[in-house]
């Protein structure tokens, strides 16, 4: 398991009925390559993330397959219109099969 | 003819006052550096008495990078330097050593540590060195937790005086450069105006005389460390001020001073005095 991979996420706490908010996110990952050589001259195998999914009580909202030119600490910006308050989950999917998770609710203003 | 000649007049004044534009690009103004929307910082300062006839006024290195650079730092979530203090975070109570302590074991949360960053450099508790933060940390890992003594630029060392800078964010840089510190300040300063390498340039060539004009691509900055350590663009990851200060004396093609030499630290002294009022920034972001 890559170490240090911390997700984060920032959403904003409330937004009105129809207003559409911009959500951030962003994880620590090595997001090594597969197409690198270490110190020995082998290719040091590759770990990436390669799947990241946002859902919004339980509709899906985005849904993102990675490859491994995506740079190390992946991060992700996109808009959401919110109709109701609820949850956001956020998941990651690493190489290796762990699996991260964070969510973050939201609440109409 | 009076048409003409006034048309003339026109495209004169409007060319003069674009290259003045230009040439005044940098330090950019009327900007000011609120991070999170909460917290404001000092970019700009009347330089201190020991600046006179050099400087009026010293500029953090955040007023000469572009507006999207400057963003980043405006928000923890888009500094991408913050992804390295939560690591910092995460050393600073891990227990490390044959002691079995932590840095958290005598300092708590790194909040004690508030005023640290704006005092570096700081004579050392017996008064006979100068040191900077690193020394300060290695003091710490080696003597009191049993611990081995970082490399000055390792990640682990970078995340760690980063976490502290950043718990540091707002106070105001003022070393102390009277007392035992004066001698190694005049050696700092002596250092500060030698031409070095075989560029012959000297930190006050491009620091001091050419700030706000172009070294070929770049924009030249004070060269102030308030924002150290820095989150760099080019390399992705925190660079230390010694790091910082060997990739300058480098690009005057000379054999540069290594990282923690007593030549390195006194100048981390007298640069800092320079930027002295001006606010620690934590992790500054620099490209």
């Amino acid at each position: 398991m890559a170490s240090d991979v911390k997700p984060r996420v920032k959403v904003p706490k409330s937004a009105a009925a129809g207003e559409i908010v911009t959500l951030k996110t962003l994880i620590s990952h090595p997001m090594e390559s597969g197409q690198r050589k270490g110190g020995d001259g082998n290719l040091v195998p590759r770990s990436i993330i390669n799947r990241f999914v946002c859902d919004y009580n339980g509709a899906n909202v985005i849904d993102v397959k990675m490859e491994p030119a995506i740079s190390t600490n992946p991060y992700f910006e996109f808009d959401v219109k919110i109709e109701t308050a609820g949850e956001f989950a956020f998941t990651w999917y690493d190489d290796d099969g762990s699996v991260y998770e964070e969510k973050k609710s939201i609440s109409l203003s | 003819m009076h048409l003409r000649s006034r048309r003339i007049l026109i495209a004169a004044s409007v060319f003069a006052l674009m290259s003045s534009a230009t040439a005044y690009a940098d330090p950019v103004e009327g900007f000011e550096l609120v991070v999170n929307g909460e917290m404001t910082l000092v970019t700009e300062a009347p330089a201190s008495a020991n600046l006179e006839g050099a400087l009026d006024t010293v500029y953090s290195g955040l007023l000469f990078r572009e507006s999207e650079t400057r963003e980043m730092e405006m928000d923890d979530f888009s500094n991408p330097g913050m992804v390295f203090v939560d690591q910092g975070l995460d050393l600073w109570n891990k227990v490390d050593g044959t002691d079995g302590k932590s840095c958290a074991s005598c300092h708590d949360d790194v909040e004690s540590l508030k005023e640290t960053r704006a005092a570096m450099p700081k004579m050392n508790p017996t008064g006979d060195d100068l040191w900077s933060m690193e020394n300060y940390i290695n003091n710490c890992r080696t003597t009191k937790m049993g611990a081995e003594a970082w490399k000055w630029s390792s990640d682990q060392m970078t995340s760690v005086t980063a976490a502290i800078s950043v718990a540091g964010r707002g106070e105001v840089v003022n070393p102390k450069v009277d007392g035992a510190a004066a001698e190694w300040w005049e050696k700092g300063k002596e250092l500060y105006y030698t031409r070095f390498g075989q560029l012959e340039l000297s930190c006050a060539n491009c620091h001091e005389q050419n700030y706000g004009n172009m070294i070929r691509a770049d924009h030249l900055s004070q060269g102030q460390t308030n924002g150290f350590p820095a989150y760099r663009l080019k390399n992705a990851k925190l660079n230390s001020i010694h790091n910082r200060f060997k990739g300058c004396v480098r690009d005057t093609r000379a054999e540069t001073f290594g990282e923690g030499s007593a030549e390195f630290r006194a100048l981390e002294l007298y640069v800092a005095s320079r930027g002295a009022g001006l606010s620690v920034e934590g992790v500054g972001v620099r490209n």
